[in-house]
């Protein structure tokens, strides 16, 4: 945990979306409180409550007073959205730099789409992003 | 309670004609968990002892709380450090030094010291000289938080602890700043343990200030560079390089200062790794005296 180069706040945030994406946080679940993130990945209580802040700038969670922090109605449907419109660029374009360096073809990697698409398991955590 | 902030200016403390303290500028603001680092005889245990007035800077000034703290009661009775000798009676039962503790200390928290002891397993009746190396690290961890003093430093108090005490120590340290802010110094060796528990880091070198920022800016500000080593010192050429590995044909450098990240990512795009530096490792190679040529 927390071993990337980005700040650990933005790794919990991730880490947050990706359970979102994932379904194993739903709508109007509540999320660890600060100290339950603090004392569970023994980090800085600041720390979790500036991701938190990051995710309710984002729509992904909203705070209700005194209680805690929860999932916001929508947020998957708005991070899937979001990250749809990021995807072909950031994703596949250097999936396709790639193929090309190992002298792929555009119809080899249409082909491998038609025939192996259907048979990938779904991801169950998208939160990887560590580099 | 509010935290205490704390600066010092310019700090300096000589013992006899040899400086153990030279030129420390820092600013720690309230209410945040501050790292202390520096290897031994840096200068940490000796700062803390200015911070808590056991001793008066040669030159420069100290401010805890907008006040000089030196002889001053109203903030020395909410200064607590905590040093691994404990600074206890040591010829009473701990319970009775609790009892003194409740007295001296406004805001000591009697019934949370209790329960801390009986998490750890300590007997209010022994004595201090009784305690195992382990148990008195325990009691003084013990004390610094029931104190709850608005600047609380814990030097090294966590070294005697076994691992389970420590994680104990850390998740107590945690949830009861999360509860109640105050200003937390913390000095230790065992930086990876703490790392992610600090909102800024200070490091100090043979008795002068080597740096003093946020832990998030100084993560940023290190990377470490992996591959083929001639696509290393290409992109590593023009960065401050503070340490190397050569492992065969593979070379791995740490880069620390304000890197671009664009530079990062061309250096990714041309195959390399680029990884985060432990606030250990980038401890190690700052202080180190030749950083260079760690051939291995």
């Amino acid at each position: 945990m927390f071993d990337g180069r980005e700040p650990i706040y933005h790794q919990i945030a991730e880490a947050i979306r990706g359970e979102v994406l994932s379904g194993a946080l739903e709508e109007e679940d509540q999320v660890m409180s600060t100290t339950q993130y603090a004392t569970t990945y023994r980090i800085n209580p600041a720390t979790a409550a500036k991701a938190f802040a990051q995710l309710v700038d984002e729509g992904v969670l909203y705070k209700r007073r005194g209680v805690g922090m929860f999932v916001a109605p929508g947020a998957a449907d708005r991070l899937r959205a979001e990250r749809r419109k990021a995807f072909f660029t950031e994703r596949l374009d250097p999936v396709i730099r790639e193929a090309r360096l190992l002298g792929l073809s555009t119809e080899d990697l249409t082909d491998y789409l038609t025939t192996h698409a259907g048979s990938v398991p779904a991801a169950t955590d998208t939160s990887e992003e560590g580099r | 309670m509010n935290g205490y902030a704390v600066s010092t200016e310019n700090l300096g403390l000589s013992y006899g004609r040899t400086p153990a303290l030279t030129d420390i500028t820092v600013n720690l603001a309230a209410d945040r968990i501050h790292g202390l680092l520096g290897r031994n005889g840096a200068g940490k245990t000796t700062l803390m002892s200015v911070l808590a007035s056991l001793r008066r800077a040669t030159r420069g000034t100290v401010r805890i709380d907008g006040q000089d703290p030196f002889e001053n009661q109203s903030v020395m009775e909410n200064v607590c450090l905590i040093r691994e000798s404990g600074d206890l009676l040591v010829d009473e039962r701990l319970k009775t030094n609790l009892t003194f503790l409740e007295g001296a200390r406004p805001h000591f928290d009697r019934p949370y010291a209790e329960s801390l002891m009986e998490a750890f397993r300590l007997n209010p009746r022994k004595k201090p000289q009784a305690l195992s190396r382990g148990q008195a690290s325990a009691f003084g961890a013990i004390v610094g938080l029931a104190t709850r003093a608005p600047l609380t430093m814990f030097d090294e108090v966590h070294l005697g602890m076994d691992a389970p005490s420590r994680q104990r120590f850390y998740n107590e340290l945690l949830t009861d700043f999360a509860e109640r802010p105050r200003t937390i110094v913390l000095s230790s060796h065992l930086i990876s343990e703490v790392e992610h528990m600090l909102e800024t880091v200070t490091i100090l070198h043979e008795g002068r200030l080597l740096l003093s920022g946020e832990a998030d800016d100084l993560h940023a500000r290190g990377a470490t560079l992996t591959g083929p080593a001639a696509t290393v010192d290409q992109h590593a050429s023009g960065l401050q390089v503070v340490g190397t590995r050569n492992l065969g044909p593979t070379r791995q450098v740490t880069v620390f200062g304000d890197l671009d990240e664009q530079a990062l990512e061309a250096a990714e795009h041309d195959g390399l790794q680029v990884g985060a530096v432990p606030l250990q490792d980038l401890f190690i190679h700052l202080t180190e005296p030749q950083p260079e040529e760690q051939a291995s």
